[in-house]
C-alpha cells in the first residue's frame, strides 16, 4: 500500500487511519512472503516429500481385506453395521408404497423362487400353525383361526435381493393381529419361523408389528396357490423377497435369536429392511 | 495450507545454484480421500458389477430380457452375498470419505482450488480445443484449469448421485420419496448404474490424463509437492 493512500485516508478519519496502518504492515509481510519463497536444499526437499508420503500410511489399512483370514470377519462387520444402520432407518409409521390394481403384474408373471422345491407337499388338512415361545396361548392354530381375524389387502412390491421387483396383491391378516391373538409379548425381540420345506427365517419385533406384515393365505383374492406358499406365508413389504417365508409350519415368539435365516446363514443380510 | 511454494537450491545440478520451484498442490486430508476413495470404488464397481450378473435386466423378471452378460472374472465378492458384502461394507467407507472431503474443502477453504464455478465457464472451450482439436494451450495460471474443475466438481455430484440412487435401491420404502425423485424403484436401479458407467468415463479420462502429465504431476497426489509446475504459483 503506498503512503498517500495512508496520507489520504489520515485526512478523513483517524480511525480509518489506524485500520490502514495495520494494514500495511500485513501487506508488506505478504508481499515478502510472496516475493521471497523459503529455499531448501535437495536433501531437504527429499526428506519432506518422504515425510509427506509417509503420512499416507493409514490407507495401507483397507489392505485387510486382502488377507484372506482378515476378509471374512471385516466383511461379517460391515454387514453387521449395514444392519444396524438399517434398524436406525426403520420407522413403523413409514408404509411401503402402495398401488393402483391396474399396476399391479399380473400372477402368471409373478416370479416363483424356492430354494428348494415349488411344493412341499403340505397335507391341507393336517395344516395347523405351531405357536411357541414368549406367547400366553401356545399351540396349534388352524388357517380358519387365522382366516376369522381382520382381512387386509394390499397392493404391494415384492423387491428380490437379486435386483427384480414385482407388485402383487395380497390378502391376509395382520401378524401383530395374530401376535395379539396368541397373547404374545411384545418386549420379546423376535419372531422365528419355520417353513414346510425345511426353509426358515425371522424378524424384529418391529417389523412384526408394522401395519403391513401379513401372515398372507391369498394373492390376488384368491387362496394361496401351492407354488406361493400355501397355505400361509409372510408378505413384508418393508423386507426383501427372502424374508418372505412360504408354506409356514412353526411361529416362535423369542428373545434369543438361535436359528437366524437360510439365505442369512449362507452370508445375506439379517435385516434388510426396504 | 495448499499454494505454498518452495525454492530448492541446486536442483538443476550441484554445481549449479539455479534452483527449482516447488509447490504444496494436495494437502494431505485430500490426499488420504483420493486414494481411499480409489480403493472404495474400485470394490464398489467390482462388487456392483458382481450385483448387476444376479440380475442384468433392467426390465421385467418374466419374461427376463439380459442388458449385457458381465464376465464373472472382472467382478468382485464371487456369488451375490459375497458381493453384497463387499457392496455393503466399502459403501460406508466411501460415503464416510465423501463427507470428509467436502468438510474439510469448505473448513478450510481448500474448495477454491477445486470448485468449478460460473467464472470457469470461458475457461472450458479453449482448454477442450487444446485437448481435443489440437487448439493452442491456455496460459496455465493455477493448480487446477477450467476443464480440470469441470470434471472435479462433476464427478463429485455424481458421487453423491451414485449415494443418492444407491440409497433409493437399498431403502425403497424408508426413502420412497428419493425413489420417487428418481421415476421409482425400478428407475433409481438404472439410474445407479449409469452414473457407475458416468464416474468409470471420469476414471478413464483422469488416468489417461495422469500419464500424460508425467511423474512430477503423479508424485504430487503422493507427497502434496509438485516440482517444477506448469504455472507461476506467485
Amino acid at each position: 500500500m503506498d503512503p498517500q493512500n495512508g496520507d489520504a485516508n489520515h485526512v478523513d478519519s483517524k480511525s480509518t487511519d489506524a485500520v490502514s496502518g495495520d494494514k500495511k504492515v500485513v501487506d508488506a509481510k505478504l508481499a515478502h512472503a510472496k516475493n521471497v519463497s523459503p529455499k531448501v536444499s535437495q536433501r531437504r526437499f527429499r526428506q519432506m516429500n518422504r515425510r509427506e508420503l509417509l503420512k499416507l500410511t493409514p490407507v495401507i489399512a483397507l489392505g485387510a481385506f486382502a488377507i484372506p483370514a482378515l476378509r471374512e470377519p471385516l466383511l461379517k462387520q460391515g454387514l453387521r453395521f449395514s444392519d444396524w444402520a438399517s434398524g436406525k432407518l426403520f420407522r413403523s409409521g413409514q408404509l411401503a408404497p402402495t398401488f393402483a390394481d391396474s399396476a399391479v403384474t399380473p400372477l402368471e408373471k409373478f416370479p416363483i423362487n424356492d430354494y428348494d422345491v415349488d411344493d412341499p407337499g403340505v397335507i391341507f388338512e393336517n395344516w395347523t400353525l405351531s405357536v411357541s415361545g414368549e406367547v400366553q396361548k401356545p399351540g396349534e392354530y388352524s388357517l380358519s383361526q387365522i382366516q376369522a381375524l381382520p382381512r387386509t389387502r394390499q397392493n404391494t412390491r415384492h423387491v428380490c435381493v437379486e435386483g427384480w421387483d414385482v407388485i402383487g396383491r395380497f390378502g391376509g391378516t395382520r401378524l401383530s393381529e395374530f401376535l395379539k391373538l396368541v397373547g404374545a409379548d411384545a418386549t420379546a425381540r423376535y419372531i422365528t419361523v419355520s417353513c414346510a420345506d425345511d426353509y426358515y427365517e425371522s424378524l424384529d419385533m418391529a417389523t412384526a408389528l408394522h401395519p403391513q406384515t401379513l401372515l398372507c393365505y391369498e394373492m390376488y383374492d384368491q387362496p394361496l396357490t401351492r407354488e406361493h406358499g400355501a397355505p400361509l406365508r409372510l408378505t413384508i413389504p418393508t423386507k426383501i423377497g427372502y424374508k418372505q417365508a412360504k408354506y409356514l409350519t412353526e411361529l416362535k415368539v423369542t428373545r434369543v435369536l438361535d436359528r437366524v435365516g437360510y439365505w442369512e446363514d449362507q452370508g445375506y443380510s439379517w435385516f434388510y429392511g426396504l | 495450507m495448499s499454494g505454498a511454494v518452495i525454492e530448492i537450491d541446486g536442483a538443476k545440478g550441484k554445481e549449479s545454484h539455479e534452483t527449482a520451484r516447488a509447490v504444496y498442490e494436495h494437502p494431505l486430508p485430500v490426499r488420504l480421500c483420493h486414494w481411499v476413495n480409489s480403493v472404495a470404488l474400485f470394490v464398489l464397481v467390482g462388487s456392483g458389477l458382481q450385483i448387476f450378473r444376479a440380475f442384468p435386466s433392467f426390465g421385467a423378471k418374466i419374461p427376463q430380457k439380459d442388458l449385457l452378460h458381465w464376465p464373472k472374472s472382472l467382478a468382485i465378492g464371487g456369488w451375490l452375498g459375497g458381493a453384497l458384502q463387499w457392496h455393503l461394507t466399502f459403501m460406508w467407507i466411501y460415503i464416510a470419505t465423501g463427507l470428509f472431503y467436502l468438510g474439510y474443502q469448505i473448513f478450510s477453504g481448500n474448495y477454491r482450488q477445486v470448485l468449478f464455478l460460473p467464472r470457469d465457464i470461458p475457461g472450458v472451450w479453449p482448454m477442450v480445443k487444446h485437448y481435443f482439436f489440437f487448439g493452442a494451450k491456455p496460459a496455465v495460471k493455477e493448480a487446477y484449469n477450467s476443464l480440470q474443475k469441470h470434471a472435479y466438481t462433476t464427478v463429485f455430484a455424481l458421487g453423491v448421485l451414485s449415494v443418492l440412487t444407491g440409497l433409493a435401491i437399498w431403502k425403497p420404502v424408508q426413502f420412497s420419496w428419493l425413489a420417487w425423485l428418481m421415476g421409482g424403484f425400478h428407475w433409481a436401479r438404472v439410474w445407479h448404474f449409469a452414473i457407475m458407467w458416468a464416474i468409470l468415463l471420469f476414471v478413464f479420462g483422469h488416468l489417461v490424463m495422469v500419464i500424460l502429465h508425467g511423474w512430477n504431476n503423479f508424485v504430487s497426489m503422493l507427497t502434496g509437492w509438485k516440482k517444477d509446475p506448469e504455472y507461476d504459483p506467485r
